[in-house]
């Protein structure tokens, strides 16, 4: 079966830096794929590159069988691939609901208002946004702004959606929470790739997991096979804290 | 929207209430005095308001905003003086063409972001205006002269200038309705987007080159026919007045007044500002501090009170976002 | 053929003034991503400034250091009061902000000075070269020019003030967990931008006369050569004043003055979309941040 997302020999460079050096990897059709590594090893780069923020310097990108490398952000998420971002960008001043009618308006289909806002609505509620539907964007906490973000994502009606860092910065209830909505998405039928530090989250989440070091692919496998590998263990030595490998609940 | 779902919020009727009485009261008792103050406080909205399209919901600052005014002015001027074409078609063929005119310098600079483009839309200004004063048909620094004769058609000038002042308020009637359909509508959310972040609005699929130079040209429309009625009722234009960068930023400072981004801030900004300006220029001492004033009333709003007139209401009595948009 | 070579040489010298100009507004554009739209009125202060110290009995010349000083501490108060409640908002806001400070300086400079043309008389003698000569002011201007150039070159990179500021122009956030205290280094920048600024205009007030609104015409120039040099980019911003300069040289033989600010927006607006980081990219190094 041809994957959803086929990513052949990425490569980025940014003055003397290979932020992305050969990176090879796929996602397939209702998989949930984990993309970890040390900081600095250019998960972040490489989702620039895949919805086009940033134009790879070789390389190709695949979507549904379509080469989207290179292509704009804005035709990227037409063809039904959308993103979150780790800085969240709110579109501050806009509400709630209207930041997630962007989404449905610009996303997969050219929807009228109507049509975007039923959608928006859906997916708030979804999220757990529904009572703050008026709201400022810009009065969410930091936990309403991920999930807003994700919301807006979501509207466009991607069929595969790129996470990042989705869980840092929220506290154990919200994490759990927002592990939960992931798990919907995914019996929705959304295949998603994911960013994440949380070790204990994203292991237990993901079905394959991507290892990233220094721009290229460490290693790649079922969550067990990876947290057993010892060169993963290692490029994790320095930040122990991170792996939580013990307990990985896989 | 639909006419039956936008009939039923409080706006539409407001604009109609503000339109007729703007047509209204000066009819009253023939009231010319009032008259000349209104028509000047409706070329002030009809400038802050389509300003608001580009600077209020895009959120790019137009400085050189007069040039849609001034070079609509001139094409309508040329041609009824030139040409003796009648008002009505000078006017709207003067609105045409900025328009175009404006989608292509629109798509030009419109590659610039914020402050960059602030200074080119200067640039298109001052070189529009430069152009103008070398042009020979247009009469170079000199300018054109209407002969009174321009208002044989319309009834002699007394009622030629009764007429000018409807179709002006009916432009300014057209300009707030233009907003209002535009902020509700899918475009404006684009648009409102790219105001607030232009980058996250391009990873949303917003199509942002598109928006923005239709924007421009849309903004450019209303304005150019307001200044060929305008200058035809002045019965004379000249460079230095046409392309006037203190108009401009008055409008600025207008739409800022009254809350960018909304539909009504704009033009009650306008009226405000419009209003403090012609009580301060009749005393002889505070003509020179015009600018001055302006240049305060901006900086305070800009620091302290960004949102405007209508921010402050919204913020104080957010119920009255349903009724004064 | 000599003619326009004289023309050439002489837009040379003058424009390495506009450039001193464009090293003020580049530095505050690069260390803190403001756009100073009061630049033109601060060199409208400066053309002032000298004047009255010259009619006060002041050698122009010697003039110019408390120039230099006066421009720093008004430009301290400009940041204080319509800069550095900007900063980190939106950039929309600190160009309104700027621009409505300017609008109060100049609509006060209006009301108290008119629109009447000021001179400051200055003579030189000239240099005389195969019979043409090149006026001693001009000159001057040029060789000031290079000096306090080079002086802000060994200031941002062989003195600790210096390393605060481009500190703060790569990264605050980094600069402030480093104890440096980035507010009080934003202001010393911003003064110091205004400060150039009072500075050239006091050196073109040497060569030209001027009026209250002359500021807008160099303002212009000044943007001009700091998207030609590169934001952010003082030594590129000398470079292109000259390239500036050699432009007016080889143009206004030719063509009515009231064309130079055209020709100057046209250049202004290619240069934004074709050349976003300037003309001069070997100069990259020399950036602030």
């Amino acid at each position: 079966m041809m994957p959803l997302l086929d990513v052949h020999e990425l490569g980025k460079r940014f003055g003397g830096v290979e932020a992305v050096a050969g990176l090879t990897f796929a996602v397939g059709e209702g998989e949930i794929v984990g993309l970890i590594g040390p900081n600095g090893a250019g998960k972040s780069t490489a989702f620039d590159l895949i919805n086009g923020v940033r134009l790879p310097d070789r390389g190709r990108i695949v979507f549904r069988g379509d080469d989207i490398t290179g292509m704009d952000p804005r035709y990227v998420v037409r063809r039904g691939l959308a993103r979150t971002h780790q800085i969240v960008q709110p579109l501050a001043t806009m509400s709630v609901l209207e930041n997630c009618m962007v989404g449905a308006c610009f996303g997969r289909a050219d929807l009228p208002l109507r049509a975007a806002e039923s959608i928006a609505r859906e997916t708030a509620d979804l999220v757990g946004l529904a009572d703050r539907l008026a709201e400022p964007a810009s009065q969410l906490t930091i936990a309403g702004k991920k999930r807003l973000e994700l919301a807006r994502a979501l509207c466009a009606q991607p069929s595969l959606l790129l996470l990042d860092e989705v869980l840092a910065g929220l506290n154990p209830t919200e994490i759990r929470r927002m592990i939960d909505v992931v798990r919907t998405l995914r019996d929705r039928g959304i295949s998603i790739l994911m960013i994440e530090h949380l070790m204990q989250a994203i292991m237990g989440l993901s079905d394959r997991i991507v290892v990233l070091s220094s721009g290229r692919k460490l290693a790649e496998g079922t969550p067990a096979d990876v947290a057993a590998n010892p060169a993963v263990i290692e490029a994790y030595l320095g930040n122990a804290s991170l792996a939580g490998f013990e307990s990985t609940g896989a | 929207m639909r006419p039956a779902e936008a009939l039923r919020r409080p706006t539409p009727w407001l604009i109609a209430a503000v339109v007729l009485a703007f047509a209204l009261v000066p009819l009253r008792g023939n009231n010319v005095g009032l008259r000349e103050e209104l028509l000047l406080a409706a070329v002030y909205v009809i400038l802050a308001t389509n300003l608001n399209v580009v600077l209020g919901y895009a959120g790019y600052v137009n400085f050189g905003n007069v040039v849609f005014f001034g070079l609509g002015g001139y094409l309508c001027v040329w041609l009824v003086s030139d040409h003796a074409w009648p008002l009505l078609a000078a006017a709207l063929s003067a609105g045409v063409f900025v328009s175009i005119v404006a989608l292509g310098f629109g798509l030009g600079i419109l590659r610039l972001r914020g402050a960059y483009f602030a200074l080119a839309t200067i640039g298109v200004n001052e070189g529009v205006k430069a152009f103008t004063a070398n042009f020979p048909p247009w009469g170079g620094s000199t300018g054109i002269y209407l002969s009174i004769a321009a208002y044989g058609p319309l009834g002699g000038p007394a009622n030629a200038l009764w007429t000018i002042y409807f179709l002006l308020v009916a432009v300014m009637g057209l300009s707030l309705a233009l907003s209002y359909a535009i902020r509700n509508s899918k475009f404006g959310l684009g648009l409102r987007a790219i105001g607030q972040n232009e980058d996250a609005a391009v990873v949303l699929g917003v199509p942002t080159r598109r928006y923005k130079a239709a924007a421009y040209s849309v903004s450019a429309f209303l304005p150019a026919v307001a200044g060929a009625l305008f200058f035809f009722k002045s019965a004379f234009i000249q460079p230095d007045d046409a392309y006037d960068l203190v108009l401009s930023t008055e409008a600025i400072v207008a739409v800022m007044l009254g809350g960018q981004g909304t539909v009504i801030g704009p033009a009650l900004g306008a009226f405000l500002y419009e209003e403090l300006r012609s009580t301060l220029l009749t005393t002889q001492a505070f003509s020179n501090f015009q600018l001055v004033i302006a240049g305060l009333l901006l900086l305070i709003i800009v620091q302290f009170v960004p949102g405007g007139l209508m921010g402050w209401i919204h913020r104080r009595w957010p119920r009255m976002k349903r009724v004064l948009e | 053929m000599l003619g326009i070579i004289a023309s050439i040489v002489d837009g040379v010298l003058v424009g390495s003034v506009y450039g001193l100009a464009a090293m003020g507004l580049t530095l505050i554009w690069g260390v803190m991503n403001v756009i100073n739209l009061t630049h033109g009125a601060m060199i409208v202060a400066g053309m002032f400034a000298l004047f009255y110290l010259t009619a006060l009995g002041v050698p122009a010349y010697a003039a110019l250091a408390p120039v230099l000083v006066g421009g720093f501490a008004i430009g301290v108060g400009v940041y204080w009061i319509a800069v550095h409640r900007m900063i980190g908002r939106p950039p929309l806001m600190s160009l309104l902000s700027t621009f409505a400070m300017n609008m109060v300086l100049i609509g006060l400079g209006t009301a108290v000075f008119g629109t009447v043309l000021f001179n400051v008389p200055v003579a030189l003698p000239g240099l005389s070269m195969r019979g043409y000569t090149f006026t001693g002011t001009h000159l001057m201007a040029a060789a000031l020019t290079a000096a306090m150039a080079a002086a802000l070159y060994l200031f941002l990179y062989r003195t600790r003030p210096g390393k605060a500021i481009r500190a703060v122009a790569s990264n605050r956030e980094a600069a402030e967990l480093n104890g440096i205290p980035t507010t009080q280094v934003l202001a010393f920048t911003f003064a110091l931008g205004v400060a150039l600024a009072c500075l050239s205009g006091a050196l073109i007030a040497t060569l030209f006369p001027f009026t209250v609104l002359s500021g807008a015409a160099y303002q212009l120039k000044s943007f001009v050569v700091t998207v030609l040099g590169g934001l952010g980019n003082p030594a590129g911003a000398l470079l292109g004043g000259v390239a500036l300069g050699l432009l007016e040289g080889l143009v206004t033989p030719f063509m009515p003055v009231s064309w130079t600010a055209v020709i100057e927006f046209v250049v202004f607006v290619i240069v934004l979309i074709a050349f976003p980081s300037g003309l001069f990219p070997f100069l990259r190094h020399a950036r602030v941040r």
